[in-house]
This record gives C-alpha cells, structure tokens and sequence, in this order.
C-alpha cells in the first residue's frame, strides 16, 4: 500500500483563532459579572423568606446526621451550626467560590487525563495513537496553572467551601464541636491538606516535564532510547496516579460533604475525568483534522476513539449506579443524605436526571453504530455534549454541598465555564504550537499511519 | 433429489498471493462464492466486496428483549403475583431491577448472536456445513466458484485460478 504522509505537522496558533479565544474569554467574565450582580440582587430581594426555607430544608437534610451524632446531648448540633456559621459570607461570594472549585477540579482533570493517556498508549506499548499524542500532552501543560489556582481558591474561600476547615469543629469545648468531623481530624486538617495538594500537583507536573521533555527529545534524535525511557516514566506515573487520582477525589470533592463518604468516590471521579478527558482528547483531534492538520488520523483512528468515549461513558454510568444502589438498597440515613439533598431539592433534581441521560442515554445510543463512531460530525456533537455533560456531574458532586438550597444554574455558572474553558484551550494551543504536532521519531508512527480496524 | 452442485475449489498457501488472485478473479468477471482461510486475513472481506454485517442489528434486538424479558418479570412477580416489601422500598422498584436486567440483556444479547451467527453458517442442528477442503483449517486459503452463477467455462475458470496462483485446483460437488 502506497501511502504518502507527511510526518512534519506544525500546528499554527492562529491570531484569529487566539482573537475569538480572548473574545470569549471576556464574554465569560462580563457574563459570569452579570450573574454575581445577578445573584447580588436576588439575594438582597427574598432573603427573608429565602433564610427560613434554608433552615426548614437543612433540618430534614441533616436528619440522618443529626440522630447519628445525638448522643451526646447536644441535639442538632449539625443544624445550629450550619445555620449560626454556614451564611458568614454572602450567597454570591459562596456561590463564586463554588464555581471557582467546580472549574478547577473539572478542568484540572483534563490535563491530567491528558497525561494519563499518553501514559496509558506507552505502557501498554501501543501503536494506533502514536500520531495523535502530541494533542493529550498539550491538554497536560494546565497542570501548573491547575495548581496554582487550586491552592489560591482554597486559601481565599476554603471556609466557605469546606465545613471542616472550621477549627471550633474540632474543640471538645466549643458547643459546635463535633464528633463525627474530628474522628477524621488525622486526615482532614488544613496542613495535611494543603500538603496533599501540593503533592499531587509536584507529581503530576512533574511527570509531565519528564515525560514531554523525553518526547521532544525523540523529534531531535530519534531511536527507541526515548521509547523506553517514556515507558518508564509513565509506568510510574500511572501507579502514583492510581493513588493520588483517588485520594484528591476525596479531598476536593468528597471532603465538600465531610459526614458523609462513599468507597466509589475515588473512582466516581476518575470515571468522570476519565471519559471527559477522552471526549475533550476526540473533539480536539477531529477539529484539527477539520482544520487540515493531522493528515494521519484517518477514520480508523476516531474509531478507535470513538470507541474509548461510548465505553467509558458507559463505565461512568457502571460505577455511578455502583455508588447509587448500594446507598438506595441500604438506606442508611447518613449514607442517603448525599442523594436526598440532591433529589429532594428542585434546583438540582432536574441536574440529577438531565446528568443521566446526557452522560449515558445519549452517548449509549448515538455511539453505538459504527458509522457513528467514524464520522467526524457525529463525535463531534456526543464529545461536546459529554464535556458539558460532565461538567454537571461536577456541578452536582460539589455545589449541593457548598451552596446548600442557595445554589443554581444561571449566568455565573455559564460565565465560569467560558473563562476557564477558553483559557484552558489557550494553553493547550499555545503548548501545541511550540512543538512539532507529530512525534515524527516515534517508533510506531509508521503502525499508526497503517492502522486499519 | 436436488440437482448436485457443481464448484471448482482453488487452493492457495500463501494470503499475499490469495489477496493479488480476488482482485485478479473479480476483475476478470468471475463471481467468487466464498473464501475459507485458516486465519483472519486483513482486508480480505473488503475485497470480496462483502456487505457489512447485520449481526450488530440482531445484538441490538435481542438486547432489547432481554431488558424487555428481565423488566417484565421482576415486576410481575415482585409487584403483581407476589408483592412483598424488601428493605422498605416499593413493589416494583426500578433500581433493585437493574443489575439482573443488565445481565439479561447481556446474556439473550450474546445468546442472540451466537444462535444467528450459527444459523447463518449453517452450523445450526441438523445443517449440513459445506466443506469445500479439510485444509482450509490447517494451511490452505480456499476459494470455491460455483459453476451454476459462473457462465464462463469450467476449464477457463480452471485456468483463471491457476494463473493467479493457486497451487491446486480441484472439483466438489454437493448434493
């Protein structure tokens, strides 16, 4: 077979293209400005009425916890200190930082399935992917700034999202003390958990220097040195990410909600990463196709991709209904808190339903044929509509418990999601640009090219 | 008694000179009834010009009633023939019903196909699979023409197929 394609691609950062990122990256912010002002004003308006169907919800809410913890003598303690602490902050401000975390988390777990992958195609010595890998690496490099954002939102609004970084928790004497949060105090202080923080992001970014410094290495001098150098450290990046993936699951998404705890949590969130990574890894690929890079993917490749998101979306649903039955069939109150909140509420009932099926429903059934999964138009749509899918899921992981009944989908939401998505893709493409699109040198370009299912 | 059918059964041992000989026996008008190769080999059902499978379709129907099958029947006996409360929930209750639904699905889905592939192939109780030559299980690619929607001369298409390198070319015939 006579195939001719060239190995040397450089993507090209366009102006227009940086122009229409900037463009909606302050469209973003001027939209997500409205919805503070938004949610400013709608607050000053029913806080009266607003503060005492707070209460009234939180009361039922915290029923599970409430007997759990009664023993003591001190009745309700959850429900007194909710309400004497819980609205220090104004609902907008709260409401901000719940957004912030949302994003950081979401859009942290992009770049770091985008390293993931590359290291999943190296161990286990794939060839198919070796045109598109430069794509997932790039997506890599929002790592550091991940991080920095991640410990800045946590320092400035760690106590409006997370109730167990109040110290008067953890005081026998204080008459908010409580029992359940300071059993866990070994692992849910503020030191441990900023050091935590810091070194999940050491590692990662650091695997990620070591790993695309290797891969630019192999574009200079070539040979299968870099390969098996690459397979180490992605070896051992995968095991550390076995166990960071899970323990910062816990941390910044499990802990929101620090009665309550759920054994699938660590894999529930890699599960969302995880398929969200590979839509956002498939979107990005058939729209430099469409751009007229990447001349090696051909519609095998988006198969194969393709294939990656319809199995992964139905991965996410295995392990979510995983958690939700084993809750629902049990019936332990302060197991069901999480899914009464979620189901009892109004705002986010209609999230939890419209999750399912935009993150399940639809990918099962548009993704199943084969046709499907090889036209671009097809991916293109399910990809988009998983991204926005799973950020719900997020939405719904963290703002129920932040927010209480004040959260909700509006303006500042949209807003949040613009800012951070085109500042995302700002790097990515600016991380794209600055390295040969194709690992030319890459010993399996040649089985990539031919690669035929 | 049926009329035998008549093939002439080309032999071939090695997949690149069998891929060269269906684009040469196509070409030159000849309709190839059927390959037999002892391994997968790549490309070739493209280049018979074969139609895409329906077996995906038949997965997906007897998914279908599988999940039909398992709902119908949990809640018929949890909520109608015998109603019993479990753990407090409802008679039917939907989720309680779903891992025994996904195994059923799976199971009649996979079932389904087995049984179809097995009618298709002529594997199924009582069929008689045709086997144009034992060694299309061993080390020969097979390829039989059937005389019948050939109107070309069986002497020529003996020579077609060893002009495109068949080894052996010999003659079946089935009841």
């Amino acid at each position: 077979m006579e195939i001719h394609i060239t190995k040397e691609e450089q993507f090209i950062f366009t102006a227009k293209l940086k122009k229409i990122l900037g463009i909606l990256l302050v469209v973003g912010l001027v939209i997500a400005g409205l919805g503070i002002w938004q949610s400013m004003a709608g607050s000053d308006h029913g806080a009266e009425g607003h503060g005492t169907e707070g209460a009234h919800i939180e009361m039922e809410a915290s029923d599970g916890r409430s007997n759990e913890i009664a023993h003591d003598g001190t009745g309700d303690p959850t429900v007194h200190d909710e309400a004497a602490h819980g609205g220090e902050h104004p609902v907008w401000l709260r409401r901000l930082y719940a957004n912030l975390w949302i994003n950081n988390v979401y859009f942290t777990g992009f770049a770091v399935i985008g390293l993931f992958f590359v290291a999943i195609q190296y161990v286990a010595q794939a060839g198919w992917s070796a045109g598109i890998l430069r794509v997932p690496l790039a997506m890599a490099a929002w790592l550091p700034i991940a991080g920095v954002l991640m410990l800045v939102v946590f320092l400035l609004g760690g106590h409006d999202l997370f109730h167990w970084t109040h110290e008067y928790l953890f005081d026998p004497a204080s008459p908010d003390y409580d029992e359940v949060i300071a059993g866990k105090e070994g692992y849910l202080n503020t030191f441990f958990y900023i050091g935590r923080m810091v070194a999940y992001f050491v590692i990662w970014t650091g695997a990620f220097f070591i790993i695309r410094k290797q891969s630019l290495q192999e574009d200079l001098h070539g040979g299968t040195s870099y390969w098996y150098a690459l397979r180490k450290y992605s070896a051992i990046f995968i095991v550390l990410f076995a166990v960071t993936s899970s323990t910062s699951a816990w941390d910044w998404v499990m802990s929101v909600d620090p009665h309550w705890f759920s054994t699938m949590f660590g894999w529930y969130v890699f599960a969302s990463w995880w398929v969200s990574g590979l839509a956002l890894i498939t979107f990005l690929v058939v729209m430099l196709k469409d751009y007229g890079y990447l001349k090696i993917v051909n519609a095998n490749h988006l198969h194969d991709l393709g294939k990656f998101v319809f199995a992964f979306s139905i991965f996410w649903t295995y392990i979510w209904f995983s958690q939700f039955l084993l809750i629902y069939y049990a019936n332990i109150p302060e197991e069901s808190i999480y899914y009464i909140e979620r189901l009892s509420n109004d705002k986010y009932a209609p999230v939890f339903f419209l999750n399912l099926i935009v993150n399940f429903v639809f990918p099962f059934f548009v993704l199943m044929t084969r046709d499907a999964k090889r036209l671009p138009i097809f991916l293109k749509i399910v990809c988009a509509i998983i991204i926005f899918g799973h950020w719900l899921d997020f939405y719904l992981m963290i703002t129920p418990g932040v927010m209480k009944d004040e959260g909700g989908i509006g303006l500042l939401e949209i807003g949040m999601l613009m800012v951070y998505g085109c500042a995302f893709l700002f790097v990515t493409f600016v991380t794209l640009s600055k390295s040969a699109l194709v690992q030319k040198n890459h010993p399996m370009l040649e089985e990539s090219i031919h690669h035929h299912i | 008694m049926a009329a035998s059918q008549n093939y002439i059964v080309g032999l071939f041992n090695d997949e690149d000179v069998l891929m060269e000989a269906v684009h040469k026996v196509r070409k030159s008008g000849v309709k190839i009834e059927e390959v037999y190769s002892p391994f997968p080999v790549h490309g070739l059902d493209e280049a018979l010009g074969y139609k895409r499978s329906r077996l995906p379709v038949a997965a997906f129907l007897f998914g279908l009633l599988g999940t039909t099958l398992a709902l119908t029947m949990q809640i018929y006996m949890l909520a109608i023939d015998w109603p019993m409360i479990i753990g407090g929930k409802d008679f039917a209750a939907i989720p309680d019903f779903i891992p025994v639904t996904f195994e059923l699905t799976v199971l009649i889905s996979a079932f389904g196909m087995v049984g179809c592939f097995f009618v298709v192939s002529n594997l199924k109780p009582y069929g008689k699979p045709r086997i144009f030559d034992l060694r299309s299980t061993d080390d020969m690619h097979v390829m039989a023409l059937n005389l019948a929607s050939n109107p070309t001369p069986a002497d020529q298409l003996r020579q077609i197929l060893k002009d495109s390198g068949a080894v052996e070319v010999n003659d079946k015939s089935f009841e």
